[in-house]
C-alpha cells in the first residue's frame, strides 16, 4: 500500500509542484511584504516552477502506461499528459510576458492565481471521476475570475471579471445539475463507463443530463451560443490575460469533452455527433462574421477565438480517434498563435495607449520584427501554409470527410474564407503607415523571447508534421482504447 | 550531364524561400544586396532550370529528376518532386519570370526587403507546385502564395486601386483554393489508398458519379486562379493594381499556376468527371476567349488592356485541356510557356511606361517609340505573339489548340478564332496609341528604359522568336508530358 501512495505521488508530481511554488511565491509576498523584492523575483520563481512541472510531464509523457489513480479519480494518460504540456507552456508563456509588464509584473496575486488557476487545468485533463472534474473546473476557473478583472481600477476590466464571473457561476450551476441527473441515473460517478451504465435508462434522462452538461462545456470553450461573456471578458482583461483564457482554460474544456464523448462510446455517439455538429457550424458562423465588424483589436481576436473553437469542434464532431487527434492538434498550434497575437495586442495597446485595430498602422516602422510576428500568427490563425494553423484546419476539415460529416468540412472551407478577409485586413493595417514619424517600439527582452517560442512553434507544427501529429495520435488512441 | 544525387529540383524550388529569409535580415542600409541577391537566385534558379531542360531523358520520357521522402508518414504524405515533359517548362517559365520580375524592381524603394522576400516567396510558391508529386504537397505550395500576393499588392500596389484589387484577388483566388480543398480532401478519402502521392492516385478509377460531382470542386477551384469566366474577374483588378513585378508574377505565371493544378489535380485524377463536363468548360472557356478580348478592346487604361488580354489568352489554355486531344494539350503546354513571356513582358513594358509617364491613360499616351524604341520594339514582338502570328511562339501554341478543338468541337474553333482576330484589333490599337503617333508635349521629357530593362525585353523577345521558328525546342518535349496524362483520360 504504501508503494502505491508513493507511485501515486509520483504520478501527480507536476501538479504538487505547481501547489508549492504557488505557495512559495504567497510565503515570500507575505513575508517580505514591505520590502522591495528584486524585479522579476516572482515571476522567475514561478517559471521556474511551471518548467520543473512542466519537464516532469514530458518525463511521463514517454510510454508510460496508461493509469487510474486515487481511488479512479484521476487518469495518468498520454491525453492527460499532452494536455498538461498545453496548460503549462501557456502558463509559462504567460508568466514570461507578465514579469515584462509595469502594472502586475511584481504582484505575487498574478502568479499565485495563474499557477492555481494551472493546476486546476491540469487536474481538469485527468480527471476521471465527476466530483474531481467538479471541483479541478472550479479551482481552475475561479482564479480566472479574479485574473480577468485584475485591472481593478478600470471600469472595463471591472466589468469582465464581473461577467465572467456571473456567467461562469450560472453555467457551472447548470453543469453541476447536469453531473447530478447523470449520477441519479446511472448510479456512478466515474466518467468512463457512463454510457454503458445509462444505455438502458433510455433516452430521455441522457439527452437531459448531457446537454446540462454541455453547458458547462461550452462555457469553457467559448462555443456559441455560451459564448457571450468572451468578447467583454477577452476587450476588459489584460491581454496576456486573454491569451491564457483563450488557449489554455478553452483547451481544458476541449478536453473534458473529448473524454466525456469518449465515455458514451459506443452507444450515445449520435447525440454527441449532432451537437458538437451544432455548435461547430453555430459558433464557426456567428464567429467569423461577428468579427468582421469589430473595430477593438483585442475583440475581434475574442469573435476569432469563437470561430477557431468552431473549427475545433468540426474534429470534435467527426469523431473518433482521427477526429480527436485533429483536435488536440489544433490546440497546440492555436496556442502559439493566439498567444502570439495576443502579445502583441497587449504590446502595442501598451505603447499607443489604444486597442483599435487603427492603432497597429505603422507597426512595421515602430517594429519590424512585432509586424513579422503579428504576420505570422495572424495567417496561421486564417490557415495559411507553411505555417500550423493549416495543417491544423486540414486535418480537422479532413476528419470531418472522413467521418462522413462532408456538409460541415465544406461550411468550414466557407467560413476559412470570411476569416482570411478579416485577418489580412489586420496585417494590412499593420503595414500601412500613417501620415508623419512613428515611435520606434521596444521590446522587452522576455516578450521577445515568447514571441520567437511562438513564431517556432507555429512554423515547426506546419512544416515538420509528422512528430507532433504522432504524439497527437497517441493521445487520441489513449482516449478510445 | 549527369545529375544523379543532387537534389536539382530542391534547390530550384528552396533556393528562393532561403533568399527571401536571408533577404528579411538583411542590414536596411544596404538595398544593393538586397536586389542583388533576389536577381542572382533568379539568374542561378534559370541555369538550373535549363540545366534541367538539357538533362531531361526525352526517350525515357516519365517523371525523373524524382526526389521522395516521408514528411507526414501517417497521413501518407511525402516530400515527393519531379519534372516530366509538360511541367518541366512550367519550372523554366516560373525561374524566367522570377528573375525578370527581380530585374524590372530595382526602383522599389519602399521596405526593399520585405518587396524582395515577398517576391521570393511567391517564386518558391509556384516553383513547387510545378514539380509537386504529393497532392498534399502541391496544395501546401499553392497555398504560400496567398500573403505575398495580397501583401505586395496592397503594399506596393496603385494606390486607388490596390486595397481593393489586392482583397478581391485574395477572396476570390481563396474561395477556389478552399473548394478545391474540400476536392482534394475527398479524393484522399475515397481512394482509400492512405497516400496523397499523385503517382498513386493517377491510377486510381473512382466511381463515375464521385468523379461527376467531385469534379467541379476541383477543377474549377484551381481554374478560378486560371481565370476561367465568370470567375475571371479578380484577374484584370488584380494584375492592375499590382505593382509591375507581381502583375508579371501573377499573369505570367500565377494563372499558369491555376491551370496546371486544375489539370494535375482534376483532369488527371478525374478523367471520366471532365469528360463529363467537357462541353461546359469548353463553352465557359471560349466566353473566356471572346469576352476577354472584346472587354480588353475597350478599355482606356492601357494596364487594364494587358490584365483583360490574359484573361482571354487562359481561355486558350483551359480550350486546349478541354479538349482532351493530344494536339490541345500540346498546345494548351506551349500557349501556358508562350502566354507567360508574352504577359510577363507587356506587364513589364506597361510598368516601364507608367514608371515615365506617369499615367496610363491611353487617351494621354503617344508616340513614345522615339523615346523608348526598347520598350515599343518588346511590345510589338509581344503583340505579334498575341495575334498568332506565324514565325511567333503564339502561333505554334494556337494551332494545336484549334486543331484539337476541331476535332471535337468545331464550334469553338470557329468562335475561338474570331476572339484571336478582336485580338489583332485591341494590340494594334494600343500599339499605335502607345507608341506611334503625335508625342504629348507632357512626355516630351521621358527617359530611355535602363540597361536591366533591355535586358529583360531582348532576354523574353528573343525566346518568343526562337519558339515561333523553332516549335520543336519545345513541343517534343511537352509531346512526351502529354502522352502521360492521355495515357490517364483514355482518349486520343
Amino acid at each position: 500500500m504504501e508503494t502505491n501512495i508513493t507511485l501515486m505521488l509520483n504520478a501527480i508530481l507536476p501538479e504538487i509542484a505547481l501547489a508549492l511554488t504557488a505557495a512559495l511565491v504567497l510565503a515570500i509576498d507575505l513575508i517580505f511584504h514591505h520590502k522591495k523584492l528584486p524585479h522579476r523575483l516572482l515571476g522567475t520563481l514561478s517559471a521556474a516552477g511551471v518548467m520543473v512541472s512542466f519537464i516532469r510531464v514530458l518525463i511521463t509523457a514517454n510510454g508510460a502506461e496508461p493509469q487510474l489513480i486515487w481511488g479512479g479519480m484521476l487518469r495518468i494518460d498520454p491525453t492527460s499528459t499532452l494536455f498538461s504540456c498545453i496548460f503549462l507552456a501557456a502558463a509559462l508563456l504567460t508568466i514570461l510576458l507578465a514579469m515584462e509588464n509595469e502594472r502586475f509584473g511584481n504582484k505575487a496575486e498574478f502568479y499565485i492565481l495563474l499557477l492555481v488557476s494551472t493546476l486546476g487545468l491540469c487536474l481538469m485533463a485527468g480527471a476521471a471521476d465527476m466530483i474531481l472534474l467538479y471541483l479541478a473546473m472550479e479551482t481552475a476557473t475561479l482564479p480566472l475570475f479574479i485574473l480577468a478583472g485584475f485591472m481593478n481600477l478600470e471600469k472595463k476590466a471591472v466589468e469582465a471579471g464581473l461577467k465572467y464571473l456571473l456567467f461562469g457561476a450560472g453555467t457551472s450551476a447548470v453543469m453541476l445539475y447536469g453531473f447530478s441527473l447523470l449520477y441519479g441515473f446511472s448510479g456512478q460517478t466515474h466518467i468512463a463507463g457512463l454510457g454503458a451504465a445509462l444505455a438502458d435508462a433510455g433516452n430521455l434522462p441522457f439527452v437531459v443530463g448531457v446537454l446540462m452538461v454541455v453547458v458547462g462545456f461550452g462555457f469553457k470553450i467559448a462555443a456559441v451560443p455560451f459564448h457571450f461573456w468572451s468578447p467583454d471578458v477577452y476587450e476588459g482583461a489584460p491581454a496576456i490575460v486573454a491569451g491564457f483564457l483563450s488557449t489554455a482554460s478553452k483547451a481544458a474544456g476541449f478536453a473534458v469533452l473529448l473524454r466525456f464523448m469518449s465515455a458514451f462510446l459506443p452507444v450515445q455517439t449520435a447525440t454527441w455527433t449532432t451537437i458538437a455538429m451544432v455548435l461547430a457550424a453555430l459558433s464557426m458562423t456567428a464567429g467569423n462574421l461577428l468579427a468582421l465588424t469589430q473595430k477593438n483589436f483585442k475583440r475581434m481576436l475574442a469573435y476569432s477565438s469563437i470561430a477557431q473553437a468552431g473549427y475545433i469542434l468540426v474534429g470534435v464532431a467527426s469523431g473518433g480517434q482521427l477526429g480527436a487527434s485533429a483536435v488536440i492538434y489544433y490546440l497546440v498550434v492555436y496556442l502559439f498563435a493566439n498567444v502570439a497575437a495576443f502579445a502583441v495586442a497587449g504590446v502595442v495597446a501598451r505603447a499607443t495607449g489604444s486597442e483599435e485595430i487603427s492603432a497597429l498602422q505603422g507597426l512595421d516602422k515602430r517594429n519590424r520584427g512585432l509586424a513579422l510576428v503579428l504576420l505570422v500568427s495572424l495567417l496561421s490563425l486564417a490557415g495559411i501554409p507553411p505555417f500550423g494553423g493549416f495543417v491544423a484546419k486540414l486535418l480537422v476539415f479532413n476528419a470531418a470527410v472522413q467521418g462522413n460529416l462532408a456538409w460541415l468540412a465544406a461550411l468550414g472551407v466557407a467560413n476559412a474564407v470570411v476569416g482570411l478577409f478579416y485577418y489580412l485586413t489586420v496585417l494590412r493595417v499593420a503595414y500601412t503607415h500613417p501620415e508623419g514619424e512613428v515611435e520606434k517600439l521596444k521590446l522587452p527582452a522576455f516578450v521577445t523571447v515568447v514571441l520567437v517560442i511562438c513564431v517556432i512553434g507555429i512554423i515547426v507544427t506546419g512544416v515538420l508534421i509528422a512528430p507532433l501529429l504522432g504524439w497527437t495520435n497517441l493521445a487520441a488512441g489513449a482516449l478510445h482504447p | 550531364m549527369d545529375l544523379t544525387g543532387f537534389p536539382i529540383l530542391s534547390v530550384i524550388i528552396f533556393l528562393p524561400l532561403a533568399a527571401g529569409l536571408l533577404i528579411l535580415v538583411m542590414p536596411a542600409t544596404k538595398t544593393g544586396w538586397v536586389n542583388g541577391l533576389a536577381t542572382t537566385v533568379g539568374a542561378v534558379d534559370l541555369v538550373l532550370a535549363l540545366l534541367l531542360y538539357f538533362s531531361y531523358d526525352q526517350v525515357a520520357a516519365g517523371y525523373q529528376f524524382i526526389e521522395k521522402m516521408p514528411w507526414v508518414p501517417q497521413l501518407g504524405i511525402s516530400y515527393h518532386v519531379g519534372v516530366d515533359g509538360f511541367s518541366l517548362p512550367m519550372v523554366i517559365l516560373g525561374a524566367l519570370v522570377v528573375l525578370c520580375g527581380a530585374l524590372v524592381s530595382w526602383n522599389v524603394d519602399d521596405r526593399p526587403r520585405e518587396f524582395f522576400a515577398f517576391l521570393m516567396f511567391l517564386g518558391t510558391s509556384i516553383l513547387g507546385v510545378f514539380a509537386s508529386l504529393d497532392l498534399f504537397q502541391l496544395f501546401f505550395f499553392f497555398e504560400i502564395a496567398v500573403f505575398p500576393k495580397y501583401l505586395m499588392i496592397v503594399l506596393w500596389g496603385y494606390p486607388k486601386t490596390r486595397n481593393y484589387g489586392g482583397m478581391k484577388l485574395t477572396i476570390y483566388l481563396f474561395v477556389g483554393s478552399m473548394m478545391a480543398l474540400f476536392g482534394v480532401l475527398v479524393i484522399y478519402f475515397k481512394s482509400g489508398l492512405n497516400t496523397f502521392d499523385l503517382l498513386a492516385l493517377d491510377q486510381v478509377s473512382f466511381a463515375p458519379e464521385l468523379q461527376r460531382w467531385l469534379f467541379p470542386f476541383v477543377f474549377l477551384g484551381f481554374a478560378i486562379l486560371g481565370g476561367i469566366f465568370p470567375f475571371h474577374s479578380w484577374a484584370p483588378d488584380g494584375h492592375v493594381a499590382a505593382p509591375t513585378a507581381v502583375s508579371m508574377m501573377l499573369a505570367g505565371v500565377e494563372m499558369k499556376v491555376g491551370a496546371f493544378a486544375a489539370l494535375r489535380a482534376g483532369i488527371m485524377l478525374l478523367p471520366e468527371g471532365a469528360q463529363y463536363w467537357q462541353t461546359a468548360i469548353l463553352i465557359l472557356a471560349t466566353i473566356n476567349v471572346v469576352y476577354g478580348a472584346l472587354i480588353a478592346l475597350v478599355q482606356t487604361d492601357f494596364k487594364y488592356v494587358i490584365g483583360f488580354s490574359s484573361v482571354s489568352h487562359m481561355g486558350l489554355v483551359l480550350i486546349g485541356m478541354a479538349t482532351l486531344t493530344k494536339q490541345g494539350l500540346l498546345g494548351a503546354g506551349m500557349q501556358m510557356f508562350s502566354h507567360g513571356i508574352m504577359t510577363a513582358l507587356f506587364f513589364a513594358i506597361v510598368g516601364m511606361v507608367y514608371d515615365r509617364a506617369h499615367t496610363r491613360e491611353l487617351s494621354a499616351l503617344g508616340g513614345l517609340g522615339r523615346k523608348m524604341p526598347w520598350a515599343a520594339f518588346g511590345f510589338i514582338v509581344a503583340g505579334l505573339v498575341s495575334m498568332g502570328m506565324p514565325g511567333f511562339s503564339g502561333f505554334t501554341a494556337e494551332f494545336p489548340i484549334f486543331v484539337g478543338a476541331w476535332q471535337v468541337a468545331p464550334w469553338v474553333a470557329i468562335i475561338g478564332i474570331l476572339g484571336v482576330i478582336v485580338t489583332a484589333g485591341y494590340i494594334l490599337l494600343v500599339i499605335r496609341r502607345v507608341f506611334f503617333g503625335e508625342l504629348p508635349p507632357a512626355l516630351e521629357k521621358v527617359s530611355d528604359v535602363s540597361r536591366k530593362d533591355k535586358f529583360v525585353i531582348a532576354l523574353l523577345s528573343s525566346l518568343m522568336v526562337a519558339l515561333g521558328i523553332f516549335p520543336a525546342l519545345l513541343s517534343d518535349l511537352i509531346s512526351t508530358g502529354v502522352a502521360y496524362i492521355l495515357a490517364l483520360v483514355g482518349a486520343g
